[in-house]
């Protein structure tokens, strides 16, 4: 299977460990990325915050770029580009005079015809089954908080992809590759998101309720897809455990990472060694000896 | 013919901007024209006897009104000319207010118009014929469809005044979901204890033909005539030996399969079963779907217990027929349920409450039969999941009302009332509880109604915060509930016990169904539809059904009554009369050109079209025609307008009388 | 929609969100469940209360319509299917327009940082990013502690990663600058 990849500006920086592992991922999965050529930023939530044509004309460039490049579908792992991405289609569809004002902003025709996936839509398109029998080690003994964050699953009507209060995408991927999802219950509170950098003390609350939400519900660790996510769950970790003494630390991993340790892939070529917090000690010790199948 | 005219100034109204005495003047003038004059009133007393005296002293013919719409004062002068020798249907109406005088300012054109709208029914009226109405016979039997508390009422009613009525009731009781109350608001009577008299009156009157276990199969005919077709369901036992003695629930072994619908799931019940011990009639029924003995052939305890013999497996359906004068539909309701809805559904179910599968996050009717006596907590405040006493309870009003988003648009107007009665309830029993409700407005109208609430503020220590919940989760058999006090403007987050829903109001599934089987409309809701919303609440646009209850629109149990007395008094109006009288403009089918298309039949709304074989002397069948059942027709002339060969005229507005005005009004 | 022809302000809200305020019953459920209510100093409703009872200036200087995560709880639960996030960023582009200082300074000069390098570079270029809102808001400790990891685990790129037509991107802006004049 081959498919149009638009990894983001997170993934070539702070999110890496998404990128690689999701490579890895494929590459035993039997799918090709061909990544769109001279692909720019989407706008995130910035460009929604400076004005509507910014916020749409941005990804539709990346929009046309894929189509003049005959990619059919793409995927974008990070949530907050797949969001924009789908909104920026549904409005150049369904909004006349949206469309000709970006075609303005882009002094070019827009062209919005390739299906966009996030991560979770790609791997229910390659199938359970596929990864299921491709599994190489054992991961019952992990219990799995499935994180998905607000823009997977939000707006509902725009993105039409799973439930948006009680999602189990994740969780039937988290179960193909054998670990254990748990029932918990913040699975889409928000972390604080961009937030991050401006107000680092109110991502660090938000993201320790959904942490310690976790580990009430009896997760070994979180699994996210989406870079944001992972940014204020694993990298503000650090200072939430200087900040909150006796907050009991939980590690963070990508669902490919997850995905990838399933299939028996070195978890240095995942990146699983570039965390804030090292999953490493919790997934050896759910790994047992006898899980090498 | 000679013809008079009248116009109106209808005070101001017409005579505003319309010259009316020119219009009368001008008239006068106009070929058949025995009598032309203009008058401030001529729906009033004087008026009205104005047209009858020329009719006398002119010899009148016929009778041409302008005046306001012929929907106002059409029958008004029909009356009058009748009681003056004029035949009712030699009357027509020129519309000079909605038509001329409310729409136009300019007082020249309005008067040349309405000098052109009545010259032109002058013209129509000649070519009126004197038409008599249509009479139908009247069947003085009432059908009532639903056994709640409003189906009740109006079956008494009726009832009492010496007709006889069939009650068709499709769950094994009558009482509906007043039997499932524990009190009412804003007295907090015991439900079942004013019900069940009721009830006992409906079984034991020898008016009364109740079938219960049964549905509404079929409906034919029309007002005054219809034939009803009922499907009494197999209950598996022969109502006429049964005593009701109770040894077959008592002995099924199959006691936790099916979910107790009375007790809205939180209970179980035996595959034979009787609703709850009130039932009426008090005769058990088989669950086919649980029941051992359908599934495998084997056990038959309840057969082997019964001293009466009144088992039978191998009962079928079987099928009655009635001939019914009027029908009442009063199927009534059920509460939404905020599950998760399949894909594609139109409704999506409440995610951030839980979708359903909270255990003690309950709905209304749940809590009613928590706090039942006869419930399954037999009256003490337990919640559902470890039967211990809540002591802190939320409840949350608008769930699905009020939400054009994910739910229904509309208010289910007895939320606040029940809600407000629950929280009064929890805090009589369990004194040491704490009772929250979160509510967007409070709907108190009814007599004593705010009083009753205010009564659970003031004096019970219900605590009412003004904000709805976001979202509801469980953490360590708690029951979080994020919400806001929007007045005070601070978030107020508690962590429940037991949480209640007030659940929007909606018609049974079954409404839609019913309402086709009559032929009544009913709106995107499923609720059943008024032919007036102001002045004809009760009636439908089919004539000879009429609504009561629930299954209109969400309201109390004093509204249900008053609604279903109403309807009663309408199906009373019919039963009246042993002759209906039915208006003749209706279709009428010349068979001889008539080529048995059948279009009329495909666009016909009454289902007034049927088939009529014309045969020759010796028998054989030469064609088979459309012919008209004047009973249904209403009259709309869709069939005229559609017929190829012309066959079908409307009698009042034929062909001739409408290209007469066409003809006078554009000057051919 | 209701006409409104006669306030301005109202009809730019109606076009950048496609919705209407009226719409809104004051239910609170979107400030129940905002992730942001404790730190924001107005609550989402109020804030489109302010917008509904005309007072613009009492909504546009919150910090709420800053700090607004963009988690879109409020849109996906509102029964009358407003959109609370949609008006935020309405406001937060009204505010600018008419250069009303902002509550929350930093929310916006962080959007403004980001934007730049997007400007600059075609791609996020985070080095730059957290530069330039250094430099915008003083906060020069900003993420000193994370800094060193990010680099050793390879994560920031230390020079920006330029695209080939960053012009293209360049002109977006450009236009959309011209636009909002």
């Amino acid at each position: 299977m081959e498919i149009g990849y638009y990894p983001g500006c997170s993934l070539e920086g702070t999110a890496k460990e998404f990128d690689k592992s999701l490579k890895e991922v494929l590459k035993v999965l039997d799918v090709n990325l061909k990544e769109i050529e001279d692909w720019s930023c989407c706008g995130a939530s910035s460009a929604h915050s400076a004005g509507n044509t910014l916020a749409v004309a941005l990804p539709a460039r990346n929009l046309k770029l894929a189509d003049d490049q005959g990619l059919k579908e793409i995927v974008a792992p990070c949530a907050a580009c797949f969001n924009r991405l789908v909104t920026a289609k549904h409005e150049l569809k369904f909004d006349e005079s949206m469309r000709i004002k970006v075609e303005k902003l882009l002094e070019e025709k827009t062209s919005f015809n390739a299906d966009i996936y996030n991560i979770l839509q790609l791997f229910q398109k390659i199938g359970m089954e596929k990864i299921k029998e491709n599994v190489k080690i054992n991961l019952k003994n992990l219990k799995v908080a499935c994180y998905y964050g607000c823009l997977l699953v939000r707006p509902n009507d725009i993105i039409q992809f799973d439930d948006t209060e009680n999602p189990l995408s994740m969780e039937e991927i988290v179960m193909a590759s054998g670990a254990q999802p748990v029932n918990w219950n913040f699975k889409t509170e928000c972390c604080g998101a961009s937030l991050s950098i401006v107000h680092t003390g109110i991502v660090e609350k938000l993201s320790k309720q959904i942490m310690d939400n976790a580990i009430l519900h009896k997760a070994d660790i979180i699994a996210v897809a989406c870079p944001m996510c992972h940014s204020n769950l694993d990298m503000r970790q650090l200072n939430i455990k200087k900040d909150y003494p006796g907050h009991k630390e939980i590690p963070v991993v990508y669902i490919s990472e997850l995905v990838g340790l399933a299939l028996g892939i070195d978890p240095a070529k995942l990146g699983l060694n570039s965390h804030f917090i090292d999953p490493m000690k919790v997934l050896n010790s759910a790994i047992t000896e006898e899980a090498a199948i | 013919m000679k013809i008079g005219v009248f116009v109106c100034y209808c005070g101001e109204n017409i005579g505003r901007t319309v010259d009316c005495a020119a219009v009368a003047k001008e008239l006068s003038a106009y070929p058949g024209v025995a009598h032309a004059e203009a008058y401030k009133y001529m729906c009033s007393d004087p008026g009205q006897n104005l047209i009858k005296q020329a009719i006398k002293e002119k010899n009148l013919d016929a009778v041409v009104v302008g005046s306001c719409s012929p929907h106002m004062h059409e029958k008004t002068f029909r009356k009058a000319c009748a009681s003056a020798g004029v035949n009712p249907y030699m009357v027509e109406i020129a519309n000079l207010r909605e038509h001329c005088s409310w729409i136009h300012d300019d007082i020249p054109s309005a008067t040349a118009k309405a000098i052109d709208l009545v010259r032109i029914a002058v013209e129509k009226v000649k070519y009126n014929e004197p038409l008599q109405t249509i009479q139908v016979p009247v069947t003085k039997r009432a059908l009532v469809i639903g056994g709640g508390i409003a189906g009740i009422q109006s079956a008494l009613d009726i009832a009492n005044a010496g007709f006889p009525v069939v009650l068709v009731e499709k769950e094994p009781s009558i009482g509906g979901h007043m039997s499932q109350l524990s009190e009412t608001f804003p007295t907090l009577d015991c439900s079942q204890c004013i019900l069940t008299p009721r009830m006992v009156e409906v079984y034991q009157h020898s008016n009364i033909t109740l079938l219960t276990y049964s549905e509404v199969e079929k409906v034919e005919g029309f007002i005054g005539n219809f034939k009803v077709t009922v499907r009494k369901k197999a209950r598996s036992v022969k109502d006429e030996v049964c005593t009701g003695c109770g040894l077959c629930v008592q002995n099924c072994p199959i006691k936790k399969k099916a979910q107790s619908e009375f007790d809205e799931s939180l209970t179980t019940r035996p595959a034979i079963y009787v609703p709850f011990p009130q039932a009426v009639p008090n005769i058990p029924v088989i669950d086919r779907s649980v029941c051992t003995y359908y599934k495998t052939g084997k056990c038959q305890m309840c057969k082997k217990v019964c001293g009466r013999e009144a088992i039978d497996f191998d009962q079928q359906d079987t099928f009655l027929t009635f001939d019914i004068g009027a029908i009442i539909a009063a199927t009534g309701y059920k509460l939404y349920k905020i599950d998760k809805k399949p894909e594609g559904h139109i409704y999506k179910g409440y995610g951030e409450y839980g979708y359903g599968e909270l255990k003690d996050v309950i709905d209304g009717l749940q809590f009613e039969r928590i706090a039942s006596a006869s419930g399954p907590t037999s009256g003490e405040i337990l919640r559902p999941s470890d039967k211990k006493e809540p002591k802190k309870v939320v409840f949350v009003q608008c769930v699905g009302s009020r939400d054009e988003s994910k739910g229904f648009s509309y208010c289910s107007k007895i939320c606040c009332m029940y809600t407000a009665k629950h929280a009064m309830l929890y805090k009589h029993k369990v004194h040491d509880g704490e009772a929250y409700v979160f509510y967007m407005d409070i709907r108190s109208n009814g007599k004593g109604y705010d009083e009753f609430v205010r009564r659970a503020i003031e004096e019970d220590g219900v605590k009412y915060i003004r904000g709805r919940v976001s979202k509801i989760y469980e953490e360590n058999g708690k029951y979080i509930v994020k919400g806001e006090d929007t007045i005070a403007g601070v978030r107020m987050e508690i962590d429940a016990d037991m949480v209640v829903l007030a659940t929007a109001m909606i018609p049974q599934p079954e409404n839609s169904k019913v309402a086709q089987l009559l032929g009544i409309p009913y709106d995107k809701h499923g609720f059943m539809q008024e032919v007036h919303p102001k002045l004809r609440p009760v009636e439908t646009s089919t004539g000879g059904i009429f609504l009561a209850g629930a299954c209109h629109s969400p309201r109390d149990i004093p509204e249900s009554v008053s609604m279903a007395s109403a309807a009663a008094a309408k199906a009373m109006v019919l039963f009246g009369s042993d002759i209906l009288e039915r208006e003749p403009v209706v279709a009428k089918v010349e068979a001889s050109t008539c080529a048995g298309c059948f279009y009329c039949q495909k666009v016909c709304a009454y289902s007034a079209i049927e088939r009529k074989e014309i045969r020759d002397r010796q028998g054989n069948l030469i064609k088979v025609v459309a012919y008209v059942n004047a009973g249904l027709c209403q009259g709309c002339g869709t069939c005229n307008a559609t017929c190829p060969s012309k066959s079908v005229e409307l009698i009042g507005f034929r062909d001739e009388q409408i290209f007469a005005e066409i003809q006078s009004l554009s000057g051919f | 929609m209701s006409q409104h022809n006669y306030d301005p302000i109202l009809q730019e809200i109606i076009e950048i969100t496609g919705k209407d305020p009226a719409k809104c019953y004051q239910c609170g459920k979107c400030s129940a469940g905002c992730p942001i209510r404790d730190y924001e100093d107005v609550p989402p409703n109020r804030v489109i209360r302010y917008i509904q009872l005309g007072m613009y200036d009492k909504a546009l200087s919150s910090s709420t319509i800053w700090m607004c995560a963009g988690c879109l709880t409020c849109s996906s639960r509102c029964p009358n299917d407003f959109e609370p996030a949609k008006l935020m960023d309405a406001l937060r582009q009204i505010a600018i327009k008419k250069n009303i200082q902002p509550a929350d300074k930093k929310v916006q000069k962080f959007h403004r940082a980001f934007l730049d390098q997007i400007k600059a570079n075609g791609r996020s270029y985070e080095l730059g990013l957290v530069a330039e809102y250094k430099l915008l808001t003083g906060a020069l400790m900003q993420d000193v502690d994370v800094a060193p990891t990010m680099f050793l685990k390879g994560k920031i790129g230390i020079l920006p990663n330029r695209i080939k037509n960053k012009d293209k991107v360049r002109k977006i802006f450009k236009n959309f600058e011209e636009e909002g004049k």
